[in-house]
């Protein structure tokens, strides 16, 4: 048992210590960066602000993690997001109740999983052009649905989602929170975890061992639709209202950065949505972070990208056995044989 | 000491990964215009000795002298250039480029700037004139055999570097004809001068090509001789330090018939193979032979369900079944072990637990984990049993040799416990040692009384341990020997005259 926890302590190691570094590191720059305060039953501060901020890449990291590690890729996440907004909108304001306009969403996030898993599954087209399909299309749909305009809403309950607060934190986080650790059990306490990094690392070799390869596939899909429903929902409810053109623009590319940032190769196989999660959560650190810093905002993206360089460059391969004597192994030798050499 | 008529020497390499000393102060010496075999079980040392010597790996001490001039090629290329030229088992070159394109891939002839493309054939043709071969350089590489494609990356070699060639595993896809006109290559390139360095498992071309032979074991060198002087018994101990190979042709264990089992008729899927009809009882091994292509593999993959039948029925017990896929067979404990392993057998990058316990898993379902301690149990079990020779379980399986993979895939379905299990060449590619106990336990599941169904290319080994024997031509299934017809002049008898009658 204390063998898995180290396992997986180390696993997450880096992760840890680049948000660790980028935390302390903002606030020597902003000091009043670590304050907690508690107004109104719920907690406020930076920290909880990125945590907040985060949940859309957060959620959208978790599915694309899982599709990552079959080996394929899901561009389509922003849009779909852009569409479940639009969809969960013209709900409300049609006079569905929230919890119909909650399960609408939620199917509609479904059905373009399901899209993205045929197409890829059942028709073999390639993860990145597949997805593309849905990624240009979809703003399309949300454009259709809202019929062009920002389509605003009022209802409290749907509001509630995206700016509410349970347990005294902020709504988005609580979902987040709990989703996450959902996802991260089904996988780990059922097989589907391996068998879904078999499928990424041979795909042939483990539908020849009896692995029901297309089905998990599409599964896989279909999580990171759901993921990017409930990030389209969180969206909407936050500004109240759903922006076809902008809700979850470019989000697909944090959530892949996030999944990567989190040590997931790109290549498929074996996954960490802790880590992935952790990934989103540097990511939004850094933009937080440099806002609050005061730096000019068009240092924004170039500050960003060099950290983001600086975090990969320390993932490396390469970089790991130059310097292994610093960075410890990744689970990949135990003390005893350690000590053994 | 006579330095002058060799070529290249090794002295003292050495080589430490993570955990294991993989070569331990080597000596290796090439002479001028020879054919040295370079032998040894898997994980002796040969790819990580061949792969210093091209600079692919840096190694850890020892020199490297080539014209008794020290190098230290620091990749393949600058080995290359420096005159050692290296063809793999799997060509590497690039498939949907022009044999001419291939050839002179990064130093095509220019003019004005531009690829000279006839001038680029022209010189391509002549290069392959002097390797008996005549074939259109305009074509793409891949529309040509695997030998051809061989002979093109040896050629390419021997233009580019034309001191020193190594031939690392060349002739491991290659049926008798092709084998052949590559040792006529060979020989030529000897006479020309060059010192070729061959490795191989297959020790019968040792004996035909080489002039010396050099064996490693566990990293350390055991010995080089004169081919001529080292008979095979001796070689077979040097490599693997026990006499197994009495093992390997051990006489055949008189079959014990069981019920009929299994029954596939007029089975069939066009394009792959012609209908068969096929009847396996229990307790018995039904060898496949035949030449490269001849229907061995597709009779294999649609008997699992890898490919669907389009015409036949199969029954189980007498009772008819549908084996259109690989789960619907698994269902009825069948077990597949694939003839390319490394595409379609092993999942790489997971643990030999994880790859053992796979084909149990994905039965079970995803719903029905098997819980941690019986994964170990289980890995454990078989790590034991069929002696899987790793530092420990949780080691990514393509860190293990060719022979210790092949075993843990054979763990995975002995997991499941099979009733009916298909291996689709086996020992291929694997050292003499594991061969034995592949071979010992296929005869140990025979006797459990599973029924089997081996594809092999190795007819002394089909011999050792098939009850029957189907002998395949052109996609059919062409003869079938039983009972004492099973020797290998008959099979080589059966392919021959099934031949003859196809052309008359």
């Amino acid at each position: 048992m204390i063998a898995t926890i180290r396992l997986y302590f180390n696993r997450l190691l880096p992760q840890l210590i680049a948000l660790g570094v980028i935390i302390v590191a903002v606030s020597l720059v902003f000091p009043g960066f670590l304050n907690l305060e508690i107004q109104n039953d719920r907690l406020y501060g930076s920290l909880i602000d990125i945590l907040n901020r985060g949940a859309p890449v957060v959620l959208l990291a978790i599915g694309m993690t899982v599709v990552i590690a079959t080996k394929g890729i899901d561009l389509s996440v922003g849009a779909v997001m852009a569409i479940c907004g639009a969809t969960a909108a013209a709900c409300i304001t049609s006079g569905h109740s929230v919890a119909a306009t909650l399960l609408i969403t939620l199917a509609v996030g479904i059905l373009c999983g399901l899209w993205n898993g045929v197409l890829v599954a059942v028709l073999d087209i390639q993860p990145i052009i597949a997805t593309l399909v849905l990624m240009v299309a979809g703003r399309g749909i949300a454009q259709l649905i809202t019929e062009g305009a920002i389509l605003t809403f009022n209802d409290p309950g749907l509001a509630f989602i995206g700016s509410g607060s349970f347990a005294g934190l902020p709504m988005p986080v609580v979902i987040w929170l709990v989703f996450g650790v959902l996802i991260a059990m089904l996988v780990r306490r059922t097989a589907l975890g391996m068998l879904i990094e078999a499928i990424g690392v041979n795909r042939q070799a483990s539908t020849l061992s009896g692995v029901l390869t297309p089905v998990l596939l599409i599964a896989a899909y279909v999580l990171s639709g759901l993921c990017a429903a409930i990030a389209g929902i969180i969206a909407a409810a936050d500004i109240r209202g759903a922006d076809a053109n902008n809700a979850g623009l470019w989000l697909e590319l944090d959530a892949i950065l996030s999944v990567v940032v989190g040590g997931t190769s790109l290549l498929g196989g074996r996954f960490s949505i802790a880590a992935s999660v952790l990934g989103a959560i540097i990511i939004q650190a850094i933009n937080t972070g440099i806002l609050l810093s005061g730096f000019p905002p068009e240092f924004n993206l170039i500050i960003k990208a060099a950290i983001i360089v600086f975090i990969l460059v320390l993932q490396s391969p390469r970089f790991r056995t130059a310097f292994s004597f610093l960075v410890p192994a990744r689970g990949a030798s135990k003390p005893s044989e350690r000590a053994a050499k | 000491m006579q330095t002058n008529d060799h070529i290249l020497q090794a002295i003292r390499i050495e080589k430490t990964f993570p955990g294991t000393r993989a070569l331990d102060k080597v000596d290796f010496h090439l002479r001028r215009g020879e054919v040295h075999a370079l032998l040894g079980e898997n994980g002796a040392g040969k790819s990580t000795l061949i792969k210093c010597l091209t600079g692919a790996y840096r190694r850890d001490g020892g020199a490297i002298l080539l014209d008794d001039a020290e190098v230290d090629p620091r990749d393949t290329f600058e080995a290359q250039t420096l005159g050692i030229g290296t063809v793999y088992q799997e060509v590497n070159l690039l498939a949907n480029l022009t044999v001419a394109e291939n050839l002179f891939l990064g130093r095509q002839p220019r003019r004005f700037g531009m690829v000279d493309v006839s001038a680029m054939n022209r010189r391509a043709q002549e290069l392959l004139a002097d390797y008996e071969l005549d074939i259109d350089v305009t074509r793409d590489l891949a529309s040509y055999s695997v030998a051809i494609q061989q002979v093109v990356a040896i050629a390419r070699a021997v233009d580019l570097s034309g001191k020193v060639l190594i031939l690392d595993e060349p002739t491991a896809s290659l049926d008798a004809h092709e084998v052949a006109m590559l040792f006529r290559i060979v020989r030529r390139l000897k006479a020309r001068g060059l010192g070729i360095i061959f490795v191989t498992h297959f020790l019968e071309q040792v004996y035909e090509v080489s002039d010396r032979i050099t064996v490693l074991r566990n990293g350390q060198l055991v010995g080089t001789r004169e081919t001529a002087n080292l008979d095979r018994r001796e070689l077979i101990a040097m490599m693997i330090g026990r006499e197994l190979a009495a093992e390997i042709h051990a006489p055949r264990a008189q079959a014990q018939e069981g019920p009929l089992r299994y029954r596939f008729r007029n089975y069939g899927r066009k394009g792959r193979v012609r209908p068969f009809d096929l009847d396996v009882r229990a307790g018995e091994v039904v060898g496949m032979a035949g030449l490269l292509g001849s229907g061995r593999t597709e009779t294999a993959e649609l008997l699992f369900g890898a490919h669907r039948a389009d015409s036949g029925e199969a029954e189980i017990d007498g009772r008819a079944v549908d084996l259109s896929s690989p789960r619907a067979a698994i269902r009825h404990r069948f077990g597949f072990c694939p003839e390319d392993r490394k595409t379609s057998g092993i999942i790489g990058d997971l643990s030999v637990r994880e790859n053992i316990v796979l084909a149990l898993q994905a039965r079970r379902g995803w719903t029905r984990p098997i819980a941690r301690a019986d994964q170990n149990r289980l890995a454990d079990h078989y790590i034991r049993a069929l002696d899987i020779r790793t530092a420990d379980r949780e080691k990514p399986i393509k860190l293990l040799s060719g022979g210790n993979q092949q075993k843990a895939i054979l763990a995975r379905w002995l997991a499941t416990e099979p009733e009916f299990l298909i291996l689709d060449e086996p020992t291929r590619g694997i050292d003499v040692g594991a061969h034995a106990e592949i071979v010992k336990l296929i005869e140990a599941l025979r006797e459990k009384g599973l029924s089997l169904i081996v594809v092999s290319s190795e007819i002394e080994e089909l011999v050792a341990y098939s009850t029957r024997i189907i002998v395949l031509r052109d996609r059919a299934h062409v003869a079938e020997l039983d009972g004492n017809r099973i020797t290998a002049h008959q099979i080589v008898e059966a392919i021959a005259a099934t031949n003859e009658r196809r052309t008359s």
